[in-house]
Order: C-alpha cells, then structure tokens, then sequence
C-alpha cells in the first residue's frame, strides 16, 4: 500500500478507539516528555557551565614560566648548567606567532598610591588584557571596558569604589592620579620615549639598584568603570587587586614590580624579562599543541584543559544517566502501545482476514499495525516534546524563583535545542515501531480462513 | 498433470484438504476434480459442513489444498508465492461472505475503496470506481453511511460491489443469501445474474438452498461430505 493510504488507514483506525489509543498515545507522551525534561537539564547545566568556563577563560589560557622560577633564590642549589632560559620580549613574540595563539601577555602588578580628590590611598594595581573584555566580570559592571588598548583609564573593584565615594556611580568619569615607582635604565636614555604616556615625569635622585634605577612618577587615568568581582576569577586569589588599567598603559608605564627584584637577584637585569605570561588560545582543542611548542622552548607550562576534558566527561555521563532515567518512563509507554496493538488485533481479527481476502498481502497487513504504531509514535513524541520543554521551564523557574528568594542571580538551567526535539520525537517513532514489531508480524500471520470462519 | 484447457477460468484436479485435529483427520474436502467455464454460474450445493466453503476457500487461493492442485486461468495456484496469491486475490477474483463482513469502522465509499487502495489504484480514479460500482448495486446514495446503518440486502449489495470494484474475472460468493430472507435474497441473486450477463463474470456460488441454485445457476455440484456426488448441467 502507498504511504499515505497507510497514514490515512492508522488515523482512521486509531480514532476508531479514540479513548484507548489516547491513553496510549498520552503514555508516550510523557515518556517522552520526561526524556525531554531530563536531557534538557543535562544540556542547560553543560550550557551554562560551557558559557562560564569560557567567559572565566581558564580553559583556553596557557600559563607560561621559567622552567625553575623559585631555584635561584637558595644558591647553593644553582645549578652549574646556567640560568634558567628567561621569559624575555623576544621569547614572547615567538609565542605569539604560534598558530591558534590570540594574544601572549605578563600580568604586570604593582603596588602603588593613587590619589583621588588628593586623598592617598595604596593600593595594589593590575594590567588588563583585552581578551579578557569577555570576561563575565566586565560583562556586569558599573559602566564601561577600556576604549582602547592604550586609553590611560582605569576600572575600579567596588570595594575600592566605596573607599573612594558613597555614591560610586559618580565616580564614573572622574580621574585617578597613580603615583608610581619606574625603572629607569641607568646607562641608555632610550626608554624616556616609552613613558610619554604619563603626565607628568619627575626624575630625581633614583634609587640605583646594578642595572636600573627606580624613579617616581605620575599619571592620570579616567575611571570608566566598576566591576564587582574580579576578572579571571578562579585562579585563586591571584589578581585581588582593586584598579585595573589596560595592559599597553601598565606596560609603557615600567613601574616597578615584585619580579623585578628577583630579576636583580638573579643578575640579568639588563633585559626586561617576565616572570610568567599568559597565552591566550583561540579554542580550548588548540591547548595541547600550542603547550607542547612551548615546552618545546624550554619554558614551563600549566593549563586547566585536563580539568576541562574530566568536565566533559561528567557531563557525558550525566546526561546518560539523565537519558536512562528519562527513558524508563518511554520503555513503560512501549509497551502500553504493546498491549493496545494486542488488543487492536484480537478485536480486528475478522478484519485482517478480511482485508486478506480482499487482495491484502501480509507485508500490508504488518504496514497497517505498523503504521498505527508510528502514527502514535508521532503524535506522542510531538505532545512529549512541549510538555517536556514546558516542565523544562517550570523546574527553570522555580529554581530561578529559589535564587531570587536567596539573592543570586538567575540562570538557565534548561534548554531544548533543536536537535533534542527532532531528536527526542525521531526515538519516540523508532521506540513506537518497535512496540510495533511484534502485533504487526501477528497480525500478519493470522490466517484468514480461520479469522473468516462464521461464528 | 494435464494442461488446463483453454476454456476453463477454474480448473480443480484431486483436490484435497484435510484438518488434523488431535488423532482424527477430517477430510473437509476429499479428492475433487472440478472445472468451471468461462463466464458459468456454477453453484456448489450441499449440506452444512458438507465441505463447501473449504472448497471455495482453496479456490481463492485463502488456503492451500493438502494435495492436488487449483488452475485459475492457465495459472497453478499452488506455484504462486504468498504475495503473488495476494495480488491474485486483489485482481482476479472477488469476495462475497454469508456474513457480509463490510468493515464496521469504515462508511460505504471506504469500504468498496479498500480493495482499490490494496492494490494501489490511484486516489484520483477511485473515487469514480467506487461510485460506479455502488450505482451498479443501487446504492450510490449511500456513499456516506456506515454498515450499520444498512439493512442486510444492503449490506450485501455494498459487499458485491466491493468484490467488484476491482473488476475480477470470477466472483466467488460464499452463501451470500444466507443471512437474508427471500425477498432480499432473490435481490442479490438478480444481481449475480446481472454481473454473469453485463460483465461476462465467471461465478461459483456456495449455497445450502437447492431452489435458489435450480434457478439462477447454469451448473449444479452436489458435495457431501467433502466429495462431489453430482455434477450437472441443470434441466
Ligand atoms: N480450520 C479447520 N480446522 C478443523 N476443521 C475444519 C476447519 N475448517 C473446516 N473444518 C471442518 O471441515 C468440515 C467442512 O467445513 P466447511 O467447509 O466450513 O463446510 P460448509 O461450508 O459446507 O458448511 C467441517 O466438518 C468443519 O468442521
Ligand atoms: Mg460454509
């Protein structure tokens, strides 16, 4: 029989006992919706995590230091093999032209004062790369990022805004004066050049210290923003500080840092070098290779994208599990469409001998129960499919009316992507046919002379 | 095995068809050797349980004989796949049951139309074929009505044209006045006699009523206990 003689005959057939195929289609229905609710919490939660790891940008940083930081310090372990290779500009460029490498960068930091209506305060001050604008704590400030890579601006910690003024917001637009140490080579002039950003440059009895001195000086920033939290949230503590200026203008700077007094210990000072740079990847696939080629360069590598691979993992594991028990409910409703087709065969037993009869060969037979089975199939998956978005949703809401009764932010635990509901329906079908299987080869096998025989 | 002549739309030879129940075999049909003509009204006379509609079944091709072989114009039934026995059954022969067996769930049109779905007519022409064959048994009106709503002659007359929708060769009607009374069942006779002269349909009639038989049919097979007794041309 033609496909939509078949569809036309299932529909026919099912409206025949509407109240039994109902109740059967319904079973499915929510076998299939409690399929759907469960897989569309795994998905949300992978989701939302997916978007925080991501926005956190832990998974898609490499961090980058000499291969025995701390060694130098206890001299009677110094190796006689020479200095560890430094971290030096040119070390840097080279990782930056590695392939899938966005931005190579130091995590310049430095304690300093900054004065705001002349008031001193100390505080420490950290440089911002521009690939963390993505950041979720720029994403939720008070005002605005950086304009530029080289804007003298300057984005405050709440903490530090609230020191500043009671009303914080006022403090957008208003300017900072950072007064900082800088070194300042003792024997080349060349680098006056660089500290032409700063406002005003005071140069006087510097402290000597073997390759540089250190001279106070002053710049103003803008305030353009203020974040609550700290970027790059998740490396412990590392970037507590309270003003963030973006890197070019920490870089140009040359204040002083904490390294730097290693670097003097350790006696290479002529050349500027970092303590560790941060390299950014494109995707976090793109981990491995760029780590290897680092280490390749004889430096010391870290990154989280073991963590992240374990993360996955679990999450592949959660939603089988999900799946599982979100299948138990589908499984329960085969075989009410089991019983219901059974059934359908002991009462159109005459029926089937009929259709034989007239011209129906078995294949036509088996098509016809089969057909009902998927026509079930598909109205169940469909139905299943909204009534499981729409628990989805509800458990959403009330979790989020949880969140919101205890003050955090809401978020989105459940999402039905397009492929789990063609997907969902597509199983609902496939696990219907199924069910189908066996009443439709019994339907098929039924002889007809004995389903004719007058009663 | 002798080559069916020419003539012959149905040609049985040693026909047999036995139902083993526990010890005993129940011999429904035993060794019958019977042909019917072209365009013939043959009616197979005999009592209840005397092995008709076992016949009549090997004949459609719904069962297969236990021995012997069933020619159905030139073409041995007992060689033909299941699915070429169906498509036999679609488009050679037709049906007529005692007990009607109009699909109770299904209106009239559906009815008739299933056989023409089976065999996968297109839906544009069947809709006239279907007409047309209700018109032939006068009920054209009733396109829309369930069996239910239908008297017995009715509802026999529908399953005619059902059998006929397809436009068999050979009617194969199993006591298809049994559940009437003469009045209406003489109706449905006038219509078998119809088909056999308008049509040119080859017809076999399984019948318990001897004077029906004596006077629409053209031959007369006598069966009890599944053998043929009497086979003759009617005086
Ligand atoms: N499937 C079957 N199994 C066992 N016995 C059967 C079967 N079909 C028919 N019979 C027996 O065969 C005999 C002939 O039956 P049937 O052909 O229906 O007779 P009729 O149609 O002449 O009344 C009866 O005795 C009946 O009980
Ligand atoms: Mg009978």
């Amino acid at each position: 029989m033609k496909i939509g003689d078949l569809a036309e005959l299932a529909v026919r057939n099912l409206r025949e006992a509407l109240l039994r195929n109902s109740l059967t289609t319904i079973g499915v229905a929510v076998g299939v919706a409690s399929l759907v609710a469960m897989l569309s919490l795994g998905v949300g939660l992978q989701q939302f995590t997916n978007k925080r790891l991501a926005n956190s940008g832990l998974f898609n940083a490499i961090f980058v230091a000499p291969r025995t930081n701390f060694a130098g310090f206890i001299r009677g372990n110094h190796a006689p093999a020479a200095h560890p290779l430094p971290l030096t500009e040119a070390a840097r460029l080279e990782m930056a032209k590695l392939p899938g490498v966005v931005q190579v960068y130091p995590e310049i930091r430095f304690i300093t004062e900054v004065r705001f209506n002349h008031i001193p305060y100390t505080t420490v001050v950290s440089s911002v790369p521009s690939s963390d604008r993505n950041d979720v704590a720029f994403q939720k400030m008070q005002g605005r990022f950086f304009t530029g890579l080289d804007a003298d601006e300057a984005i405050l910690r709440m903490g530090f805004a609230h020191q500043l003024s009671k009303d914080t917001a006022s403090l957008i637009g208003r300017d900072l004066v950072l007064h900082y140490a800088a070194r300042e080579p003792l024997t080349a002039q060349t680098e006056a050049n660089d500290a032409g950003t700063s406002s005003a440059a005071n140069s006087s009895s510097g402290s000597s210290s073997g390759g540089f001195s250190i001279v106070p000086k002053t710049t103003k920033l803008r305030i353009v923003g203020i974040v609550e939290h700290q970027p790059g949230e998740g490396f412990g503590g590392f970037r507590d500080s309270q003003v963030y200026i973006p890197l070019h203008v920490a870089q140009t700077l040359q204040a002083t840092q904490v390294s730097d007094l290693q670097q003097m210990l350790q006696g290479h000072s002529r050349q500027r070098t970092y303590a560790s740079l941060t390299v950014r990847v494109k995707t976090s696939a793109q981990v491995p290779g760029v780590e290897k080629e680092i280490k390749k360069m004889g430096f010391r590598t870290f990154s989280l994208f073991d963590a992240s691979r374990n993360l996955r993992l679990l999450f592949a594991l959660l939603d089988l599990l999900l799946g599982i028990f979100g299948s138990l409910a589908l499984a329960v409703a085969t075989l009410g469409i089991v019983n219901t087709l059974v059934m359908a065969i002991l009462e159109r037993r005459r029926e089937i001998g009929v259709l034989k009869a007239l011209g129906a060969a078995d294949a036509d037979v088996k098509q016809i129960f089969f057909a009902e089975a998927g026509v079930m199939g598909v109205l169940g998956g469909v139905v299943g499919v909204g009534l499981g978005w729409f628990i989805g949703r509800m458990i959403n809401l009330g979790t989020n009316y949880y969140l919101h009764q205890h003050k955090l932010p809401s978020v989105n635990i459940s999402a039905v992507p397009w492929w789990l509901a063609l997907g969902a329906i597509a199983f609902a079908v496939g696990v219907s046919l199924a069910a189908g299987i066996y009443p439709a080869a019994r339907a098929a096998k039924l002889n007809p002379v004995e389903a004719l025989r007058y009663e | 095995m002798t080559t069916p002549q020419d003539g012959h739309a149905i040609r049985a030879e040693h026909v047999s068809r036995h139902f083993e129940m526990g010890e005993t075999v129940i011999r429904a049909v035993d060794d019958i050797t019977l042909e019917v003509v072209r365009g013939e009204f043959l009616a197979l006379l005999g009592a209840s349980g005397s092995g008709k509609s076992t016949l009549l079944n090997l004949l459609a091709g719904l069962d297969r004989p236990t021995s012997g072989a069933v020619f159905v114009e030139s073409r041995n039934l007992a060689e033909m796949s299941p699915l070429e026995l169906a498509r036999y059954r679609s488009r050679t022969v037709g049906m007529v049951f005692q007990a009607f067996n109009l699909l109770p769930r299904m209106t009239l049109e559906e009815n008739v139309e299933l056989p023409l779905r089976l065999a996968e007519i297109d839906r544009a022409e069947r809709h006239a074929r279907v007409r047309e064959a209700l018109e032939c048994v006068g009920l054209a009106g009733r396109l829309a009505h369930r069996p239910s709503e239908l008297s017995g002659g009715e509802q026999q007359r529908a399953a005619l044209a059902r059998a006929l929708v397809n436009r068999p060769s050979i009617l194969l009607a199993d006591e298809p006045t049994g559940n009437l009374d003469s009045k209406t069942g003489l109706e449905v006779m006038n219509l078998l006699d119809e088909f056999k002269r308008g049509l040119g349909m080859t017809i076999v009639m399984v019948t318990h009523e001897a004077p029906l038989a004596d006077r629409y049919a053209d031959r007369i097979a006598v069966v009890a206990d599944g053998k043929l007794v009497k086979d003759g041309v009617r005086q």
